[in-house]
């Protein structure tokens, strides 16, 4: 029993059959190919599947792909403009916000999410806001100074210095 | 070196554009057609007979291709898994197969594996295979399977110790006559889960008619697991290539030669097909391998002017099911258990027990964590007998400059090192008096400020391949290849495997200031075996101290033929020419110089060499240094523990570390940060729990509890550099400092602050419940 799924994936539409229990990241992944979102773990804790659904951060190994029918959903690889950086992506590269870069697609997600909702926030606001996304190679040290300077980067009036694109 | 410009620089790291725009492939990301998916069962029991496995329902599912258990896969293996000496060469340990033949000893272990066209379909299938198992009662505990009667795992080992060996020096008998101050105390090592975030998985293409073997695997070792494939599977080792792509962290858990990597491999044999096997979390927590879970008991000597006299620690270790390929790397613990110290006396003992666990090995530190825990415990302890402060203890018994290079009891040398120096930065960061001040103030108003330190020292960068040969059964050294190529630009192939440490950017860095190529032109090619002799992989903080200077052993070889193709070009005396940032000219005349790029045209076009030099620039080294390496340093945790809650708050983490030489120190910070908060998981958070009936009850993220970003502060770090006089660029290792120093620390900090309550160790984790349960063990009452 399959059912016919409509997801608007970084603004490109797809369509396919899918199993009703296929999940959102699985269908990114292995039905669409878009890879640099990552599974983690199973229980919603780590945070590495974390894409943005209708403008709204989830992790997406905890949301089925025919939730997603209709939908806005925005993956890392929706970030760059051509070989242009997002900021946040420019930033974690500039404070070394990442070692493996396993959590590093979920953890700038997530980090886009909190800035569009707290565009000026504290460490500690920074710190909270990471709560649901895992990182055991930084000790999210370099992560929080990453989110900060993107916060200057990103900010409402902000100088919109384009970085350079990556060669 | 004469010039330095890269070395030392924070550069931003090449790696970093593909991950940060989620491009780089880890396993499950490589494409691969009619790939069949491996799903493997594993016992739900600890300790029990296999008497039978039904698969006929199973294998009529949807999609199911083949269903294989360990009798069907027996004859296929040319040898059980490896295991290394590891400082034990007699232990006793069984055949160990990647599956379960006739019996299981821990939950998790394989016992069947369905190979089906989709990895739903896969596990469906499995849902369906009913193994009939007849229960053994299982032993957990490490004292108590060695009690008389107890369980067996392995009945032709005729108990469950695997060994018991002493490592002695001095006369302990004697120190304990000399003290004034003996005290016995038990620390635990509670059993960590890695936690890579990535989970391992493989991706095995086997191709029947070349005979020929290609194997992606999340690992820290692709090197090892191509021999051990090949000698397992009886391939020849010329005909098996193994990869590490990107590989999403390791912490030692990704170190061994690991069952899946097998069955994949079986498996597509078998199938002429690619098989393919992703780890998730609910498997991770229990197939791959735990860290820690020892017991050390330890009886110290002291003066009562806080010399310590001598220790006598024994370290019980916990081995799991198996003896793990280097599951007795922990007893390193023992040989580096003195530390920082000079003593008189050291009596150690290591025992090594099989229980019906998850099989344990290394995981970050491997022993050093165990042996700095232990050796920074025994200086508070001492520090509280005697009433003296910490930091008096430790000036009073450390090794000194003049002292080096420093000889333990065991007979380990030290490279280098300067104890008082990183003590002393570190106090100055804190400002240690008036900390001291604000603690006492503190007290008065019922707060608990706790003040810990940790002066650790480890031993990393695995060779000297002689040494580590004779102790752990593997002689390690460092690779490099350099290659220049037509124009000018460069290849580097290094033996050491990354997971997040950068190596693509630091060896370049390493090479550009010998050849004076620039960083942007040099690639740095690693982890697949088939693009260089021969690796030693990534574990022990090594691969700078090897591999790095393997690679500046092979850029000077290389910038020496280019000296000498260039004196030829300039038809000058090859005496008279020097090589500076990338050009060679006669010295005193800059001015007509020729380039690297000049030069390396040169190179292949053969009829311009100097007669008999052969074509090419390149250079391979293996690089054996004389010594392993001793980083250092002084770490400061300052804690408040919250006196509702238990509640432990880390207000300050000051450390000033040396590992020589700083290749590039914005890496060398980072790979301390990440560090420094696995230490701390351990001290706070971190504990894998098994029922009575060996089920693991911390099975998920849920249970077992990893640092949040918000459970951490900020580090506060500072440096001192010591170079290594035992390889070229003066290198140390860093990937495992953080995690050695900081558990102590944090642990430390936490004692001083229930000092009022008379608490004089906290096991860890130090929940808040149990903080606050020795808080108020005598009704609430201080003291």
């Amino acid at each position: 029993m399959r059912r016919r799924v409509a997801v608007t994936i970084n603004g490109t539409k797809h369509e396919h059959e899918v199993e009703p229990r296929l999940l959102l990241v699985q269908y990114i992944r292995d039905v669409v190919g878009l890879t640099g979102t990552h599974v983690g773990c199973d229980t919603s804790n780590c945070g590495a599947c974390t894409v943005e659904l209708d403008g709204h951060s989830v992790k997406s190994c905890t949301v089925f792909a025919v939730q997603a029918d209709g939908a806005q959903v925005t993956t890392i690889e929706g970030l760059a403009q051509g070989t242009t950086l997002h900021p946040l992506q420019q930033a974690f590269w500039d404070e070394h916000g990442l070692q493996c870069g396993f959590c590093t697609p979920g953890m700038i997600m997530a980090a886009r999410q909190l800035l569009a909702r707290n565009p000026n926030p504290s460490e500690q606001e920074i710190r909270v806001g990471l709560e649901g996304n895992l990182c055991r190679c930084t000790g999210y040290h370099n992560i929080v100074k990453s989110i900060q300077a993107a916060a200057k980067v990103m900010a409402p009036g902000a100088e919109r210095k384009a970085p350079a694109p990556v060669s | 070196m004469a010039i330095s410009q890269m070395v030392g620089a924070s550069i931003k790291r090449r790696e970093d554009p593909r991950l940060v725009t989620g491009t780089g492939s880890y396993v499950d990301d490589i494409p691969q057609t009619a790939v069949v998916h491996m799903h493997v069962i594993r016992s739900s029991e600890a300790h029990a007979r296999i008497l039978g496995i039904e698969t006929g329902r199973a294998k009529e599912a949807d999609g199911v291709i083949a269903i294989l258990t360990g009798k069907d896969l027996k004859p296929e293996f040319g040898a059980p898994l490896p295991v290394t000496v590891c400082f034990v060469p007699d232990k006793k340990y069984p055949n160990h197969y990647p599956i379960a033949i006739d019996k299981v000893h821990y939950v998790g272990e394989p016992v069947a594996i369905v190979l089906a066209t989709s990895r739903a379909a896969a596990e469906d299938a499995g849902e369906r295979i009913e193994v009939k198992y007849q229960s053994l009662p299982a032993v957990l505990d490490i004292e108590k399977a060695i009690e008389k009667g107890a369980p067996i795992l392995h009945e032709e080992l005729g108990s469950n110790l695997s060994y018991d060996v002493k490592f002695a020096a001095g006369d302990m008998d004697a120190a304990l006559k000399e003290a004034d101050v003996t005290i016995k105390q038990r620390l635990i090592q509670q059993r960590l889960i890695p936690i890579a975030i990535e989970p391992r998985g493989v991706l095995a293409d086997f191709k029947t008619f070349s005979n020929k073997l290609t194997v992606w695997s999340s690992t820290q070792i692709p090197h090892f697991v191509k021999v051990w494939l090949a000698v397992i599977l009886g391939i020849p080792e010329s005909n098996v290539r193994v990869v590490a792509p990107e590989v999403g962290g390791g912490f030692g858990s990704k170190i061994r030669v690991y069952p899946e990597e097998i069955l994949t491999a079986l498996a597509s044999r078998r199938l002429g097909r690619p098989v393919k096997w992703i780890e998730d979390r609910n498997e991770n927590v229990k197939a791959t391998h735990h860290g820690r879970d020892q017991i050390w008991d330890v009886e110290i000597a002291a003066k009562k002017d806080g010399t310590v006299l001598g220790i006598r620690p024994t370290q019980w270790l916990n081995l799991g099911g198996y003896c793990s390929q280097f599951g007795t790397f922990q007893v390193l613990g023992m040989l580096v258990a003195q530390g920082a110290y000079k003593m008189k006396a050291f009596d150690g003992r290591a025992v090594g027990v099989f229980t019906n666990t998850t099989p344990t090995d290394a995981y970050r530190g491997a022993g050093r964590p165990e042996a700095t825990y232990l050796i920074e415990r025994v200086m508070d302890l001492v520090a509280r007998e005697t009433g003296i402060d910490p930091v008096e203890v430790r000036r009073k018994n450390f090794v000194r400059v003049e002292d080096q290079p420093f000889t333990t009891l065991l007979g380990l040398t030290y490279d280098s090192g300067d104890y008082t120096t990183t003590l002393n930065k570190a106090l100055e960061m804190v400002d240690y008096k008036a900390l001291r001040r604000e603690q006492a103030e503190k007290r008065k108003q019922g707060k608990y400020l706790g003040i810990g330190l940790s002066t650790y020292i480890e031993i990393c960068g695995l060779g000297p391949a002689a040494a580590t040969q004779a102790a752990v059964g593997v002689s390690l050294w460092g690779m490099s290849v350099v290659n220049v190529h037509f124009t000018g630009k460069a290849t580097v192939i290094i033996g050491s495997s990354p997971h997040g440490q950068g190596h693509e950017t630091t060896y370049a860095q390493v090479a550009s200031d010998v050849l004076g190529i620039p960083v942007e032109d040099i690639d740095v090619q690693h982890g697949d075996t088939a693009i260089g002799p021969m690796g030693m992989d990534t574990y022990g903080s090594r691969s700078t101290a090897l591999d790095g200077n393997a690679v500046h052993v092979s850029a000077t070889k290389v910038q020496e033929k280019a000296r000498k193709i260039a004196a030829h070009l300039l038809e000058a005396a090859e005496g008279d020419v020097v090589y500076e940032n990338g050009k060679a000219f006669v010295k005193g005349t800059p001015s007509k110089a020729v380039t690297i790029q000049e030069i390396a045209v040169a190179a292949f076009q053969t009829s311009r060499l100097p007669k008999g030099m052969e074509g090419g620039l390149e250079a391979t080294t293996f690089f054996d240094p004389t010594n392993f390496v001793w980083p250092f340093g002084a770490h400061i945790c300052v804690v408040e523990i919250d006196a509702e809650t238990g509640a432990t708050r880390i207000l300050r983490y000051v450390a000033v570390d040396d590992c020589g030489t700083r290749i590039n120190p914005m890496v060398v910070d980072g790979q301390l940060h990440g560090g420094i908060a696995q230490g701390i998981g351990q001290a706070l958070f971190e504990e894998a729990v098994y029922d009575e009936a060996g089920q693991l009850r911390t099975g998920s993220l849920v249970d077992y509890l990893v640092p949040t970003a918000s459970d951490l502060p900020s580090f506060e770090l500072a440096a001192t550099i010591t170079p290594s006089p035992v390889n070229p660029l003066g290198t140390k290792g860093i990937g495992e400092a953080g995690t050695i120093a900081s558990t102590p620390a944090v642990m430390n900090a936490i004692v001083d602050a229930l000092e009022p309550f008379g608490v004089k160790d906290v096991s860890m984790p130090a929940t808040p419940q149990k903080v606050w349960a020795l808080m108020h063990r005598n009704g609430g009452t201080k003291r």
